[in-house]
């Protein structure tokens, strides 16, 4: 085990190397009695961006939110299968819910920061989990905000209020909220959906340099986004993965008849 | 035809146009008028008294001096004393119903705490002479007083007689309660999910969830909610009148009876013989009919700075 990696930057209490390797394994889940998801395996490479497409309501949200559990608060759900974050079910009733959140970041279609100061937004989770001194507290939060690209713009009026910002520093605001608890994983749920394409642009950029130390998951209708951001793609149809391989292999030689259709805008 | 029918519906459309108009602006004017009414009639007394009818605590109707400090200062205290009591069990009870309560619970208990609204004041009162009343004189006085040493300190010195400001304030407290609970209970559930589930994807536990993201989300819609249960307290007349001892005099005890802007004009107005009197009563009234306004634009002014948050 050697320093040099950034993957093990943030090595746990036991010295084991937190790698943030995501293995699904036969995953299917339920809202009530409407099964959403069927038989899902895949492996999420670490240090790698996956992209998960497919046409509206196939279960890619619901899929995202199932890696750390944004489910549990909703009644009348159920799932089989396991999903294996470093070797360890985080579907185990008997997990910590609270640390795999802070292990599994995520990043939402519409930002939503709190109507709290710039500051205050992305120290909130460290606060909340590490206690931190006000010294390391500081660092925390600007390191986090360098690493979202968010750090020039705002490093001047830290303690003015979130809901100042524009929709992408918005964004990018909630990426620093995210990282500042070091996840080693990072969920995105159509994060540039609601953004211009200036703004779109950057976050692309972010993922790039991200993807350096994380696992990166995200979903979006943009294929194009997928092509660009993404070193492998998982296509999802009807609450199914039909199709998961590498991104140029999936865009340019589909081995699915109905990834090709999707892709090539025949349906969906 | 068709132009005769078109004509028809439109000058139906105007009268019922006119009409509800009408009603509308007829109740703005009301309070108006109102307003005028009170302020005119108390003039000669504020004419006669200036600042000291604010400051003075001489109320004697025989020889026509009159001072309202005392009652103001009982109105806030015993206002502010039923705030600091509600405020944290309606949030709590707020939160309870908003967060945790199974949903078969959320309706029942929700109704019954509003229904807190319903009961008359009279019998609040009633039951404020008949049992809390007694209940402090026995209890809790001789237990705040002797058993935690706090006699000797202002707040709580002074012979129990029962009637007082702990039992209006207590009083109050229940009653303006469900005024508390049921906004801050609205405007917790107009928290948008995508608060909750920041702080739940950041690693958050439910209480953690509750008070640093939602509690603060709706931090000044539950101050509308305190500063509209404030309004209520404020003008609240009967109950008060029944416990609190209703003398004209300012206590730093809590144990001593105090009065209140509205016990005053409730209790003096049949026997208000002089003009003076009646000129001063209606001062009374003024006071409190401005801070209650006051007061109430507040809240709304705060409610609506959290709705128009929650929809931006
Ligand atoms: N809370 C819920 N209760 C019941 N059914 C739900 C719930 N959320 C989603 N579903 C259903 O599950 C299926 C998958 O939804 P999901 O949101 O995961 O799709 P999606 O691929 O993210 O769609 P989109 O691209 O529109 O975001 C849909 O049929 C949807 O109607
Ligand atoms: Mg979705």
């Amino acid at each position: 085990m050697t320093d040099q990696s950034p993957v093990t930057r943030a090595g746990n209490a036991t010295g084991v190397p937190q790698v943030g390797a995501v293995a699904v394994e036969n995953f299917s889940f339920w809202y009530g009695a409407k099964q959403a998801l069927f038989d899902i395996s895949l492996n999420l490479v670490p240090r790698e961006v996956t992209a998960l497409i497919g046409p509206s309501g196939c279960g890619k949200s619901t899929f995202l939110r199932s890696i750390n559990r944004m489910h549990d608060l909703l009644p009348g759900t159920r799932s089989t299968g396991r999903i294996l974050l470093d070797g360890e079910d985080v579907l185990d009733r008997r997990l910590d819910v609270v640390q795999l959140r802070q292990r599994i970041g995520m990043v939402f279609q519409r930002s939503n920061p709190f109507p709290k100061s710039i500051y205050d937004n992305v120290a909130w989770g460290p606060r909340l989990n590490r206690r931190p001194s006000r010294s390391e507290l500081d660092e925390i939060v600007e390191q986090a905000l360098r690493r979202a690209a968010l750090w020039d713009e705002v490093k001047d009026r830290l303690r003015t209020s979130a809901l100042g910002l524009s929709g992408g520093q918005q964004q990018r605001l909630c990426i620093a909220r995210a990282l500042a608890n070091e996840p080693e994983v990072l969920l995105l749920d159509e994060p540039a959906s609601a953004l211009d394409p200036i703004a779109t642009q950057r976050i692309e950029e972010l993922l790039w340099e991200l993807k350096k130390e994380l696992t990166i998951v995200i979903v979006t209708h943009n294929l194009q986004q997928a092509g660009r951001v993404s070193d492998r793609t998982a296509f999802f149809y009807l609450g199914q993965l039909i199709e998961y391989g590498p991104t140029d292999q999936l865009f340019t030689a589909p081995r699915e008849e109905r990834t090709e259709a999707y892709i090539t805008g025949r349906f969906g | 035809m068709a132009s005769t029918q078109l004509h028809g519906a439109s000058v139906g459309d105007r009268i019922y146009r006119f009409t509800t108009t009408a009603f509308a602006l007829s109740i703005p004017l009301l309070l108006v008028l109102l307003a005028i009414e009170v302020v005119v009639a108390a003039w000669p007394a504020l004419k006669a008294f200036h600042l000291g009818f604010l400051t003075s605590s001489e109320w004697d109707a025989v020889n026509g001096v009159f001072g309202a400090a005392p009652a103001i200062y009982g109105t806030l205290v015993s206002s502010l004393l039923a705030l600091l009591i509600a405020t944290p069990l309606a949030i709590g009870v707020a939160i309870f119903l908003s967060e945790f309560a199974p949903p078969w619970l959320r309706q029942p208990v929700a109704f019954l705490v509003d229904l807190l609204a319903a009961i008359p004041s009279v019998v609040y009162g009633l039951w404020g002479i008949f049992v809390l009343v007694p209940f402090l004189r026995e209890h809790v006085m001789p237990f705040l007083a002797d058993r935690l040493h706090l006699g000797d300190t202002p707040l709580f010195s002074g012979p129990a007689y029962g009637p007082s400001m702990l039992a209006a304030g207590l009083i109050l407290a229940i009653m303006v309660l469900p005024y508390i609970s049921s906004v801050t209970r609205e405007v917790l559930m107009a928290v948008p999910r995508s608060q909750r589930e920041a702080a739940l994807a950041l690693g958050a536990t439910r209480w953690e969830m509750i008070w640093g993201a939602v509690l603060p989300y709706a931090s000044s819609g539950v101050m509308g909610g305190v500063i509209l249960g404030l309004g209520r307290a404020l003008g609240e007349t009967m109950a008060v009148t029944m416990v609190i001892g209703n003398r004209h005099e300012i206590s730093s005890s809590l144990f001593a009876p105090g009065y209140t802007m509205a016990s005053v004009i409730a209790n003096e107005f049949s026997e208000a013989t002089n003009d003076m009197h009646l000129s001063a009563l209606m001062a009374v009234g003024a006071v409190l009919l401005a801070i209650t306004l006051v007061v109430n634009i507040i809240a709304r002014w705060l409610v609506w700075r959290v709705e128009r948050r929650g929809q931006a």
